[in-house]
């Protein structure tokens, strides 16, 4: 069995106007032969009108087991969302 | 997908002790519990993850294999119409098997490995099809039957545990609805319009799919080694029987209206459990061609092999160009855009 080729990871923008949406994985020799494996494992059914493809080892992930410590610092910051502050019911459009 | 090049590291603690471990364990659970998904870099039992790469990667390589009996007939499809549904449907039992070889390349799996396991003959994949499609309506009966039976045991996939597996059952069953459509379409066609010898073909059909369709759904619950561990970690959500009794009882009715007969004396709807009684599955079948002793085991395996070593040239010239492209300078290369 050969070594697998490199692995890459596929971004679908469904329509203009929205954002690039991670899809799936494939494996390619090259970029180039990774947009038209995507093309074709992808958007078979008209899903996309653009594709972005990454290889996979270029990605750099958070550790699931530290997300605790990672994401604990917006934990007591509620004052961030607008449902914190009270406003008198008279005052309109704010 | 996720896969594993994006494992981030940090190798477990080698000097984990069996109570740390058991805690961990009892943690896992209770996210299964809660009705979490577990996603590929978190922690989880090595039986879990044993335990996916195995179901998936039974699955992915049913697909693969799966294309074979239907690719049969692309070349005589009654109209071209056929021909390119034919098309269609074969190459999303392609692209099926890609997400799902993907997915089980999440767990730290190769898919060089998988296909090695496969060509090898040292992988398990569906028993179904290992059966010949003899006449155009097998096609028919094959989109009706074999996909409505994957139908019925992929839907409660897409809220499996495991993240990855999950997202790819929810693809794969979105696009597999035509599947079973075309399918019921052809029997249709032949069935209900057509000739004699054209009803005929179509009642054959049914009668050679019925009973190997069944045993898609796999082992009697009494007789299934996995399904009580699959059912806590939420791998499954329904037992074997439980969705072969569904499928059942869905499907006698389509082939009423087919004027078809289900090849089954003993077949009754019972009043007192509102399900369809069936007589017994000859289960000694099932084991013979998963054993490898089933009508077409050999000729499957033979063409899988001829297509990986005829497509060998190619990926070497496709790894040949990628490194001469490689080599050039930068501003030589061309041929896609920078992402915006």
């Amino acid at each position: 069995m050969n070594e697998d080729w490199a692995l890459y990871e596929v971004f679908i923008r469904a329509r203009s106007g929205l954002e690039h949406k991670h899809v799936g994985s494939l494996h390619a020799a090259d970029a180039r032969m990774a947009l038209e494996h995507a093309r074709d494992t992808y958007t078979r059914r008209q899903e996309g009108v653009s594709i972005w493809v990454v290889r996979s080892s270029d990605i750099v992930a958070s550790d699931p087991g530290e997300a605790e410590s990672l994401f604990e610092p917006a934990r007591d910051k509620v004052y961030r969302h607008p449902t914190f502050y009270t406003i008198p019911e008279d005052v309109k459009n704010i | 997908m996720y896969t594993q090049a994006l494992d981030s590291p940090g190798p477990e603690l080698a000097s984990a002790v069996p109570a740390a471990e058991a805690e961990r364990e009892r943690r896992f659970q209770e996210r299964i519990d809660r009705d979490e998904k577990i996603e590929p870099k978190d922690w989880m039992p090595e039986a879990y993850r044993q335990t996916l790469i195995r179901q998936i990667a039974q699955h992915a390589h049913s697909e693969i294999v799966g294309m074979l009996p239907e690719g049969n007939w692309i070349t005589r499809a009654p109209s071209l119409r056929r021909k390119a549904v034919l098309v269609a449907k074969v190459q999303d039992e392609g692209g099926h098997g890609m997400y799902l070889y993907s997915a089980a390349e999440t767990l730290g799996v190769s898919r060089g490995e998988l296909i090695g396991q496969l060509l090898a003959g040292r992988a398990k994949y569906s028993s179904i099809f290992n059966y010949p499609t003899l006449t155009w309506a097998d096609i028919g009966a094959i989109g009706w039957l074999v996909d409505g039976a994957a139908i019925m045991n992929q839907i409660p996939l897409c809220r499996c545990s495991y993240g990855p597996y999950a997202r790819a059952m929810v693809r794969i069953c979105k696009e597999e609805s035509f599947h079973q459509r075309q399918g019921y379409e052809i029997m249709l066609t032949l069935a209900r319009s057509g000739t004699r010898a054209q009803r005929e073909m179509a009642q054959d059909a049914l009668n050679r799919w019925w009973w190997p369709s069944l045993m898609m759904f796999g082992p009697s619950d009494t007789d299934s080694v996995h399904t009580a561990q699959s059912m806590r970690w939420r791998i499954k959500r329904f037992t074997n029987d439980e969705l072969r009794q569904k499928f059942i009882d869905a499907t006698v009715p389509q082939a009423r209206f087919l004027g078809l007969s289900i090849p089954d004396a003993d077949l009754r709807w019972d009043e007192a459990t509102q399900h369809y009684a069936t007589g017994p599955i000859d289960w000694s079948e099932f084991q013979a061609v998963l054993k490898g002793e089933g009508p077409c085991n050999r000729e499957r395996m033979g063409a899988r092999r001829a297509a990986h070593e005829s497509g060998q040239w190619v990926r070497e010239a496709a790894a040949a160009y990628a490194d001469k492209q490689r080599a050039r300078p930068a501003s030589g290369r061309s041929g896609y855009a920078q992402a915006s």
